[in-house]
């Protein structure tokens, strides 16, 4: 299951499409966010997507993860909009027969995940706002290229 | 033939729109319509080093064909490549 949403984020829809009678173990991420970066204070966060693309670019990682680790189920969830501090952007759950695969390839999918699904956040501060860019588009290019 | 350009983020912010319909010559690529669209928005000439491309919701490159109908994104650098923060 791989869904951008702006409704706020239950992990246990991202737990339940990964459950297979076949899982040892459930791997769970959630990005939340975060009151400051980079010693700025943040107010809330802003995220936007494309969600059509985020999606198809979600299900062609899991396919990659799936394969390179072993792992039985991927999903995720996006959430868009205005999140406020403490509020999970991010779900990323996956299953796997035993758990070091789980782990292993929840890191890496989740890497993934941020680097080349397109979802973009502006940071809002008390006396201004920013996108978050920059040398971050590495990834993007590295995916752009395959 | 027309071609639809998808625009997110900082790029609709200062384009001012999300969606420019853009009228490309036949067998155009991507890069022709990225070259039209800067010029009619000269503001986002300066995003155009760091974007990339997708072609009806694929990363693409400026080489890439394009038909009539086809969605054309302009997609900044998204935003947690960089290890900065984690979300």
């Amino acid at each position: 299951m791989f869904r951008v949403t702006p409704e706020v984020l239950d992990p246990n829809d991202a737990i339940q499409a990964v459950e297979d009678p076949a899982a040892g173990a459930i791997d769970v991420f959630l990005g939340v966010v975060r009151n400051e970066n980079k010693g700025r204070s943040v107010d809330y966060l802003e995220y936007e997507a494309y969600p059509e693309m985020a999606e198809k670019v979600m299900a062609e990682i899991a396919d990659e993860a799936r394969e390179r680790f072993g792992l039985l189920h991927c999903s995720v969830m996006h959430r868009t909009g205005r999140l406020e501090i403490g509020e999970t952007s991010l779900v990323v759950a996956i299953s796997s027969a035993h758990r070091a695969a789980s782990f292993e390839g929840g890191h890496w999918f989740v890497n993934e995940i941020k680097k080349r699904v397109p979802v973009w956040k502006k940071e809002v501060w008390t006396d201004g706002e920013e996108w978050i860019e920059g040398p971050e588009s590495l990834g993007v290019q590295q995916a752009g290229e395959r | 033939m027309k071609v639809t350009v998808l625009l997110f983020a900082s790029v609709a912010e200062a384009a001012g729109t999300r969606q420019i319909e853009v009228e490309a010559p036949a067998n155009a690529r991507v890069a022709e319509v990225r070259d039209q669209v800067l010029e009619a928005y000269p503001a986002l000439e300066r995003f155009a080093p760091n974007l990339m491309y997708a072609v009806n919701e694929e990363y693409a490159g400026l080489d890439t064909p394009v038909e009539a109908g086809s969605r054309v994104a302009f997609i900044p650098p998204v935003s947690g490549g960089g290890g900065l923060c984690f979300v």
